[in-house]
């Protein structure tokens, strides 16, 4: 698992509710069996003003100029900035892979949805939830100041704003754990393997209809 | 101390290892594949060289890509003919032979849109633990099992331990009781509570869905329900078991027989709350109280019932509230104050895994019966959720009243629920669809959604505009 330390990086705002992970990356992009090369078809159908199609070179499609990212005030932004309920939908974990091929390693929202939260954590992206009023209070600064950048700290678990203002923020410890080193999730819960199999036997005896059957 | 609810005891049981803050390793009982978030996971377990913890556990058929027409389905693999597609479903053939792992084929009769053929083959039964990569997996909560959709790193991790590292879940109960209005089914139900509750309400929740309402419907209905526990933000809708549930499970192919059969019963029999449990959130809802319901907007939230007539943004206090009907206004191509009855439909959708069950197929098709699909309705599909049920329809003479209706009837899959074959929305398309999501492009680059119940859909179909069916 890639891991993730300290961040710093221009911010830039995906600024609507409830962005569903269709949005993130739409359907014909799933069709791929890799695991990169999603970025240039992040929030494809917001950011063209064409239908993109897998492994299109996007060097030359019409560009939708209002949407922030194709502005260059965010170019090479690292903190995506969003509102409730970010990456709802879909469980497909394209969208944190397409987050982070882009280059996004921080998303900061009031709220997230749970599957796309848990999604991030295995990809090296760091989710940090905050109270509405602050995420309010960091679109306003971002939109006010060009430029505008952050620096985040996991271990520290701190956000430091570029106009000096410095905020926490809460993060489950183990994930943090996961996160900051990098740690392989299978290894680790291979770590468990004999309480793994004593379940296991027990759950056979008790449920055996639930084993052998499928093959 | 309270009792246990539906959800606290799927967990205790399945509980390998607790761990701080609430969370807990948990085993899978069954884990669900399909072409579109397996290979990678996959591709994971041969690099690190992991085999499957349980072979035995896993059962994988395709669904996302299949086409549906029966000139390109009838090639099997080598027929479909986008080439992407074609090797992400062969991909799924190659990984299931290489790891042992049960697969139904793209042309076998039994394929279908998973969510459809685990409860329909008695592979997901009550009291497991199931995960999918796939978010609707919340539908085999109907049958009383803890399930729920990942993501592909988690499904590479259950493959490789056959468990899941996971915070526990609240408990939410939203209770039905009374009784439904003939016209109004299971879809309008739960797009109801998601209107009630919101996209988001269900969020670190497990819902359960319980009352009147609920134990009165079929297994097909429930399903309809728990699909959708997702798309009010919970990962987990639960539905306790009862004798409809065991009734529908007796006799599949992979449920238990004989004295297993019995011993699973009586297992079962406890799979549901106490009569004490402690739930953190109740919602209460009067059956008598929905009427068909049709989303106008870009978010299931975004529903109404069919009488009703589109907001207006401007008589809204919120920014965010207002900018986002605004946004989706403008997407749909809708203006406040329209009635949702004078909606224009292009095309009608019958089918995905949250409405394609031959319950479903037979309310459409009642309503269609002797009648014709408007003039102005380009195109009308119906999408039997697997290779089952389409035969069960013909063996009923459901395709014939389709086809005789003017509508398209064809080979199972996920079709345009999610586009991802050849089945799309053109831009600026009104859909009627009896599918789950209405987000933007979902069905279709600039296509406009609006979900719906099968007996609606079908309605819309005939009449060009959506009806209230009730009066149909």
């Amino acid at each position: 698992m890639k891991s993730f330390t300290v961040l710093q990086g221009i911010v830039a705002p995906m600024d609507r509710a409830n962005v569903d992970t269709d949005l993130i990356i739409p359907k014909q992009f799933l069709k791929s069996i890799k695991r990169s090369g999603f970025g240039p078809y992040l929030f494809d159908e917001v950011r063209y003003l064409d239908q993109g199609e897998p492994g299109q070179d996007c060097t030359n499609r019409p560009i939708n100029a209002d949407f922030a990212l194709n502005q260059a005030r965010y170019k090479h932004a690292a903190v995506l900035l969003a509102r409730e309920n970010f990456g709802c939908g879909s469980s497909r974990e394209h969208a944190p892979w397409a987050l982070e091929d882009f280059g996004f390693h921080c998303i900061i929202a009031p709220s997230f949805a749970d599957i796309f939260f848990n999604n991030c954590f295995k990809n090296g992206i760091l989710p940090i939830q905050l109270d509405a009023s602050v995420v309010d209070g960091l679109f306003e600064e971002m939109y006010a100041n060009e430029g505008y950048s952050m620096t985040v700290d996991l271990a520290t678990q701190t956000v430091k704003t570029s106009l000096g203002q410095t905020i926490n923020f809460e993060v489950d410890e183990f994930r943090k754990h996961c996160l900051f080193n990098g740690l392989d999730d299978i290894a680790l819960t291979l770590e468990s393997a004999d309480a793994i199999r004593a379940y296991e036997q027990g759950w056979r005896e008790k449920s055996p209809w639930l084993f052998d059957v499928i093959k | 101390m309270s009792g246990q609810t539906l959800y606290d005891k799927l967990w205790h049981s399945h509980l390998v290892e607790e761990r701080d803050n609430d969370c807990g390793l948990i085993y899978i009982d069954r884990q669900l594949i399909h072409e579109v978030t397996s290979p990678q996971a996959f591709e994971g377990l041969r690099i690190a060289g992991r085999q499957p913890w349980r072979v035995d556990a896993n059962f994988a058929v395709p669904d996302h890509n299949v086409p549906t027409e029966l000139h390109e389905r009838s090639g099997g693999i080598a027929g479909i003919i986008d080439p992407i597609s074609r090797l992400q479903v062969q991909t799924l053939d190659d990984n299931c032979r290489d790891f042992d792992i049960l697969e139904f084929q793209v042309n076998d009769v039994r394929q279908g849109i998973v969510h459809v053929v685990g409860p329909e083959q008695g592979v997901t039964l009550p009291g497991m633990t199931i995960v999918c990569g796939d978010s609707h997996t919340s539908t085999h909560g109907a049958l009383g099992a803890l399930a729920q959709g990942i993501g592909t790193s988690e499904v590479e991790h259950v493959m490789a331990t056959q468990c899941l590292l996971q915070q526990r879940m609240k408990n939410m109960l939203v209770r039905v009781d009374g009784a439904l209005q003939a016209g109004v089914t299971a879809k309008d139900v739960v797009l109801a509570i998601i209107g009630e509750i919101g996209t988001a309400g269900g969020t670190h929740h497990a819902i359960e869905f319980g009352g009147e309402v609920v134990r009165a419907l079929s297994m097909e209905g429930r399903m309809t329900i728990c699909n959708m526990a997702i798309e009010a933000g919970a990962r987990v809708g639960l539905i306790g078991v009862d004798e409809i549930t065991i009734e529908y499970v007796k006799g599949r192919p992979y449920a238990p027989t004989g004295e297993e059969w019995d011993l699973a019963v009586a297992a079962w029999r406890e799979l549901h709350s106490d009569d004490d449990a402690y739930f953190d959130r109740v919602v209460e809802l009067r059956g008598e109280d929905i009427v068909p319901q049709v989303t106008w907007g870009t978010s299931p939230e975004m529903v109404l019932p069919v009488s009703g007539i589109i907001p207006d943004p401007a008589t809204m206090d919120h920014a965010g509230a207002r900018e986002a009907t605004e946004r989706a206004l403008k997407y749909m191509g809708l203006t406040p104050g329209m009635a949702i009855t004078d909606i224009q439909l292009d095309t009608v959708f019958i089918g995905s895994c949250t409405n394609s069950r031959i319950e479903d197929l037979r309310a459409a098709a009642t309503v269609v019966e002797g009648k014709q699909v408007a003039s102005t309705v380009k195109r009308a599909l119906v999408v039997p959720g697997s290779g089952q049920i389409k035969q069960q329809a013909e063996e009923e003479g459901l395709d014939k009243i389709f086809i005789a209706a003017g509508m398209e009837w064809r080979e199972p899959g996920c079709s345009m629920c999610l586009a991802m074959n050849s089945d799309k929305l053109g831009a600026g398309e009104h859909c009627a669809s009896t599918s789950n999501r209405n987000f933007e492009g979902r069905q279709g680059f600039g296509g406009r959604t609006h979900l719906v119940s099968p007996a609606m859909a079908a309605a819309a179909a005939v009449a060009g505009h959506f009806v209230d069916v009730r009066n149909w």
